[in-house]
């Protein structure tokens, strides 16, 4: 069975070398050896499913040792594999979830002529992304992290004839740069910390090594996953990835790469739970990110930035958990997990809708769409339903454990991180209801086709031309059975995980797990709960559902204008760190140009200019000669008896 | 006579020579002077042949005028050849040592 | 007499050179193909040279063979290996036939040309020539023998600089000779003054040693042993005056800030292939020469400079890089790049750990490849368009797919991208320095978030975005490009994966150095009572 550990990463891995290397020859097949390849390799992934399955808790953990990848004197890094509850568990969504997309790729890309390299991209997506929950210690995650960064990289910048994706691609990767950095220095400290940086040795050892510094590598694998996981303050990248396709955005955007952060802090729990510190300032960015992102979610027209908001938002609730240490680790990995079905069935669903309105993405050009899409529209609800948390539905089981166990923190902590929990269910619930109401309901506000130039529209296929009056028409069957399977996903996964708390039992082995002592009971919490969703839902209402909603958006008051920019974020980072690091730059290359080459210039130019003076000495007068002989001699006569007399 | 009176002689000999290279332009003058500081020399060398008691000054002083007769003949060769190209012997306008 | 390979793998390619400028000039074509011949044969000596090397011999050097030359000043031919220069031989003498092989197109007469035009012939030969030089400083173990050759490769490195360049675009060929000369000028200048300075402090060097051990040598070893043995001992002013001086001319040729900026200059004006001699073969014997020569014959020297050489090295990384983003230029751009890198070399020799040297010594064998793999492709991108700006091109992503993709994968090493080469030593280099100089290490870190800036940049700004129109017909790689860039692809993958190989060879050699400066690596804070470190305890 160990050895299976590894053909889980391999299989992808093939795919992608063979689709990017293969050439043209396999334009026709391509999407189909990488539809294959994540298949399979989810197809092993149930095997080593069953198979954990079949032994009692404690033994389910499974290692293997591949190859000794750097030695180099007390550094050792090996390739080596660890497979427990939490690497499965994330192995069944990555590959599950990516396998339905794949599928769903196949009808989205259709009409794109690279199609295969974007197969080819998406299983190197994959593999890189296996590698990172499978890695038995942090340098092999590193790579895996950097890989995922890299085919992030790639897919968002997929159209690279548009200056948009292009930018977009390069922000992203970045600013996952400044986390990895972080990532990498944790790594560096955990070294001269414990001369390893294995999972195994580190996290049981993690009591010895003090609180400083614990704090420290605590805070700077926070910063790792900030940058990965969208977190305030690395939270920017995302929206604008949203260029992507967007198969991509629901896939590495939704579901899976982005909760690589959460991953990381649960896994390096030990870590983290020697260090309040760092679990304080965990929390304070999860709190601060689920607030923004839905702030962020209410303002945008576009129907993926809207949901990136979404997406920035949930992760944040799953960090807030994470940050609390065992209560809230499960809590952080069930919401991961039940937000990978929604959140990629609500991507897809926007991907159907945007295939079938010409790539808009204006939700305000959407409108009464349910009767021509039902498919979608029932899907996409069921999504909708579970993220809000309607009762029954997934989102309600999960982000509802998250809540009490952020009352359970206790003290003021508690109630300020409650009370952030509960204000962002209500934030959610107005802006899903938003983007449902926009979408599928109303009156067809309909416009034709944005031209190709302009900013933030996907490139229209050959066969829609520009200026067109969109037909909506269902999308096709390779595209809605994925869209069923996560919205059944959706629907479902809540309720069997909480099932005698299955999940909890399943995870307790490697996350641990006690429970809060809450100032709030369960019941009132839920009460709460429902109360803020249905506030949340009324005013949404209120706003779009009652009145007619105008096609361009109302230029709106000060707060509006500042949530549709992002909070300002990206301006901040144009001000401080763009305009800044240009001027740096800039005059750095003048002060090597003037400066540092000057100073190598200026003493050439002194040599050459005292040289010129020494010529003039020679000026072919032979009595100067002369003069000069006598004075040499006299010099050297004189210094002669100098030294006679001394 | 003290034989130190014959050093002054040298070195005023000697003096006068050299300002005359120095100061003089004609080159036959010149050609002068420089033979005044070789026989300046010639006599210290002979004066100290003479306080030493041995004879190495004085056969150095015969190198010496065998060393100036051979300069004689070539610079004087070369004075002339130059006055009779250029209608001139002083040393200025022969420049020509210079690039 | 066993048969002197280390001879032989430097003469073979002098030989060549001059068998190469001796092929008639109306032969071009034979010259291409000897000197490849020639570089080929070299490269089976270097692997022979690899496959006779044992990691596990006692004793600094290896293969050695040794003649006495200048009796008179105790100068001799002395040459040998260990696991660090057997490394360096392998790289120089893979990446030659690469770059002759790019270069096949770059001496070529234009049509205004005779057919007496020679100078195809003499580009070829020169480049073998330089090969090897290279490859005899990096075998020589006498310190003479060594700076007679590290200063002659000057010569044929100023010729090639000065002599050949890209088409001239639209900048015109007048204007392009004068910036040529101007590059090899200055390329030449910084570099004499180094080895200038270098010659004083051998010359100090011997007189010491004439002075303390009756007749002065130049004897690497003999020098070593001398001071184990206490015969020998420097003054701590001496010794710190020597030190400087072979530093200097080290520092001026790996490039460290403030004396790198010849290479932007030289790498920007010289065409592709000679720019990667440059910065993957010539400027690593610099670095190379810090391991050797610095550090072990003065080895308190050494540790009494290193924070200023840290402070420099961490300059140079985080300079160079914000340099690089600041240029239009591609080639310079890639200098600027070296130079960043080059500062993290310097930090990885001077961490004075384990990991800093393997890792500064892998970083050199990985440079060279991934910059070779990018500075190549930059050269196809460029001969094909006639401009070095950035702003010239654009979109090339489209038109030329498989140009693009190597330039990527070559950007992507350039920013030590996990699973590529340059990676590996890049975090050797970091955790190295960091587990003895944290603060130095954390601000080195930053650097990889440049890299990315500048790579991204570049690959953004040149191959995205709409197809700019005097790209649009621009073909992709030919089958003699790809036939240079694939290999060297391949092996940045291979090495990034498995470095185990090489690392093999470098650790033995590591470990003598870091014993010759009575250096060992920092120790954990926290005592692991694990298996797995028992096992590396107990191997030890």
């Amino acid at each position: 069975m160990e050895n299976l550990i590894g053909t889980l990463v391999l299989v992808p891995l093939l795919g992608a070398g063979v689709l990017l290397c293969g050439g043209r020859r396999l334009d026709r097949a391509g999407h189909w050896i990488g539809t294959f390849a994540a298949a399979l390799s989810f197809v092993i992934g149930v095997v080593l499913f069953a198979d954990m399955l079949g032994r009692s808790g404690e033994d389910r953990e499974l290692a293997a040792t591949v190859f000794s990848w750097v030695p180099v004197g007390g550094f050792r890094a090996d390739v080596g594999f660890q497979l427990d509850q939490l690497s499965m568990t994330f192995v069944l969504l990555i590959t599950g979830v990516g396998s339905l997309i794949h599928l769903y790729s196949v009808g989205y890309m259709a009409h794109d002529e690279r199609r295969r390299r974007f197969f080819g991209y998406l299983n190197l997506f994959l593999a890189a992304m296996l590698l990172l929950v499978l890695a038995d210690n942090y340098l092999l995650l590193y790579v895996g992290w950097e890989g995922v960064g890299l085919a992030s990289y790639l897919l968002i910048g997929f159209w690279q004839h548009k200056p948009s994706a292009a930018t977009a691609a390069k922000k992203a990767f970045l600013v996952n740069r400044v986390g990895d950095m972080g990532l990498s220095i944790a790594i560096m400290l955990m070294f001269t910390t414990f001369g390893t940086f294995a999972f195994g040795p580190v996290l049981e050892n993690a009591d010895k090594a003090g609180e400083g510094r614990l704090t420290a590598i605590g805070l700077l694998l926070l910063l790792a996953a900030c940058g990965k996981s969208a977190q305030v303050p690395l939270q920017s990248w995302l929206g604008d990835a949203m260029e992507g396709p967007t198969p991509v955005s629901a896939l590495i955007h939704a579901a899976t790469m982005v909760t690589a952060g959460v991953y990381l802090i649960t896994r390096s729990g030990a870590i983290f739970d020697g260090a309040p510190d760092a679990q304080t300032a965990v929390v304070t960015v999860g709190a601060v990110t689920l607030l923004f992102g839905a702030i962020v979610g209410c303002a945008k027209d576009d129907i993926k930035k809207a949901l990136a908001g979404s997406t920035m938002s949930q992760i944040g609730y799953m960090v807030l958990a994470a940050g609390l240490g065992p209560i809230g680790y499960p809590f952080a990995i069930m919401h991961l997990v039940t937000h990978g079905f929604f959140k990629a069935g609500l991507f897809l669903g926007a991907g159907s809708v945007m295939h079938a309105m010409n790539d808009e993405v204006d939700m305000r050009r959407y409108g009464g769409l349910r009767r021509y899409m039902p498919i979608t529209f029932v899907t996409f609800g069921l999504g909708y339903l579970a993220i809000i948390g309607f009762p029954g539905l997934s989102g309600f089981f999960s982000k509802d454990k998250i809540i009490e166990a952020a009352f359970a923190k206790g003290g003021t902590e508690g109630w300020i991180l409650g009370g952030a929990a509960l204000l962002g269910a209500a934030i959610t619930a107005y802006y899903m209801t938003r983007v449902m109401l926009l979408t599928f309901f109303g009156e067809k506000r309909w416009q034709p086709a944005p031209s190709p130039e302009e900013p933030g529209a996907e490139p229209a296929a050959e066969t829609r031309g520009e200026g067109r009056m969109p037909h909506p028409h269902e999308s096709p069957k390779v595209m809605t059975i994925p869209m069923i399977v996560l919205a059944a996903g959706s629907v479902l996964a809540g309720g069997l995980f909480s099932l005698n708390d299955a999940f909890l039992t399943w995870l307790e082995p490697v996350t641990g797990h006690e429970e809060g002592h809450s100032p709030v009971t369960a019941v009132q919490v839920t009460t709460a709960t429902l109360v803020v969703l249905f506030v949340g839902v009324a005013l949404a209402w209120a706003q779009y559902g009652r009145r007619p909603v105008p096609v361009t958006a109302p230029p709106g008051s000060l707060p509006v204008r500042i949530a549709r920019r992002d909070l300002l974020q990206d301006d901040i980072n144009h001000i401080v760190l763009v305009r800044g690091g240009e001027h740096l730059t800039r005059s750095l290359v003048y002060v090597d140009h003037t400066l540092v080459d000057g100073v190598v210039n200026g003493t050439a130019a002194a040599v050459g200019g005292l040289s010129g003076r020494m010529r003039r000495l020679q000026n072919g007068f032979a009595r100067s000669y002369a003069v000069s002989m006598f004075g040499g001699a006299a010099v050297l006569i004189a210094a002669t008896l100098l030294m006679r007399a001394v | 006579m003290n034989p130190v009176n014959y050093l002054y002689l040298a070195a005023l000999l000697f003096t006068i020579g050299a300002t005359g290279v120095l100061i003089r332009r004609n080159a036959i003058v010149i050609f002068m002077c420089v033979e005044l500081m070789l026989n300046a020399c010639n006599l210290a060398f002979v004066t100290f042949s003479r306080m030493h008691g041995n004879l190495d000054g004085q056969i150095i002083a015969f190198f010496t005028m065998v060393v100036a007769a051979a300069e004689v003949v070539v610079g004087l060769a070369i004075i002339v050849t130059i006055f009779r190209s250029r209608h001139s012997a002083s040393v200025d306008d022969a420049g020509l040592l210079k690039l | 007499m066993s048969f002197p390979l280390l001879t032989a793998t430097a003469a073979v390619p002098a030989l060549g050179a001059v068998a190469t400028a001796a092929v008639p000039a109306e032969r071009r074509a034979a010259a291409k193909w000897l000197a490849l011949a020639v570089s080929l044969v070299t490269l089976v000596l270097a692997a022979t040279q690899l496959v006779r090397f044992d990691p596990d011999a006692k004793g600094p050097f290896q293969l050695t063979e040794s003649h006495a030359w200048i009796a008179a000043f105790g100068v001799r031919y002395d040459l040998g290996v260990d696991g660090i220069s057997v490394v360096l031989i392998g790289l120089t003498a893979l990446l030659i036939p690469f770059i002759v092989l790019a270069g096949w197109h770059d001496a070529d007469p234009l049509e205004t040309h005779s057919s007496r035009w020679r100078p195809t012939q003499g580009f070829f030969a020169l480049i073998l020539m330089v090969e090897a030089m290279v490859v005899i400083a990096f075998e020589a173990t006498d310190v003479f023998l060594f700076y007679i050759f590290f200063e002659a490769m000057l010569i044929p490195m100023y010729f090639l600089i000065g002599g050949f360049g890209d088409r001239a675009g639209e900048r015109g060929e007048a204007e392009s000779a004068t910036q040529r000369s101007y590059a090899a000028v200055k390329f030449l200048l910084y570099n004499l003054v180094g080895g200038l300075i270098m010659l004083a402090a051998v010359i100090g060097l011997y007189a010491v040693t004439a002075d303390q051990l009756g007749s002065g040598t130049f004897s690497l070893t003999e020098i070593v042993q001398a001071r184990a043995a206490g015969k020998l001992d420097f003054a701590t002013t001496t010794e710190r005056a020597l030190f400087l001086g072979f530093f200097f001319a080290f520092a001026v040729k790996a490039p460290l800030w403030p004396l790198h900026t010849w290479l932007p200059n030289a790498m920007g004006e010289a065409t592709a292939p000679v720019a990667v001699l440059i910065t993957a073969v010539v400027d690593k014997v610099g670095t190379f020469a810090m391991l050797r020569f610095c550090l072990q014959l003065f080895p308190e020297a050494s540790k009494w400079a290193t924070p200023v050489i840290l402070v420099l090295s961490l300059i140079s990384i985080l300079y160079g890089a914000l340099l690089a983003v600041g240029q239009r230029d591609i080639k310079r751009l890639i200098a600027y790049a070296s130079i960043s890198h080059f500062g993290f070399i310097v930090l990885g020799v001077f961490a004075m750990t384990t990991q800093g040297q393997s890792g500064a010594t892998l970083y050199m064998v990985n440079h060279g490849i991934s910059t070779a793999a990018l500075m190549l492709v930059a050269g196809f991108l460029i001969s094909r368009r006639g401009s070095r700006l950035i702003a010239d091109y654009g979109g090339v992503q489209k038109v030329a797919p498989v140009l693009a993709g190597t330039f990527l994968i070559g950007g992507l090493a350039t920013l030590s991208l996990p699973g590529l080469a340059p990676f590996v030593s890049e975090f050797l280099v970091l955790v190295g320095t960091f587990s003895r100089y944290p603060v130095a290490g954390a601000v080195a870190t930053v650097g990889i978030v440049l890299a990315a800036l500048y790579v991204l940049v570049l690959y953004q700004r040149t191959m995205t975005g709409p197809v700019a129109e005097p790209v649009r017909e621009m073909p992709d790689l030919r089958a003699r490009e790809l036939a240079v860039v694939a290999p060297l692809i391949a092996l940045l993958l291979f090495l990034g994966v498995y470095p185990k190989p090489v690392t093999q060879l470098l650790d033995p050699a590591v470990a003598h150095t870091m014993s010759q400066v009575h250096e060992s690596d920092p120790q954990p804070a926290v005592h692991v009572n694990d298996a797995h470190v028992n096992d590396v305890e107990a191997a030890k």
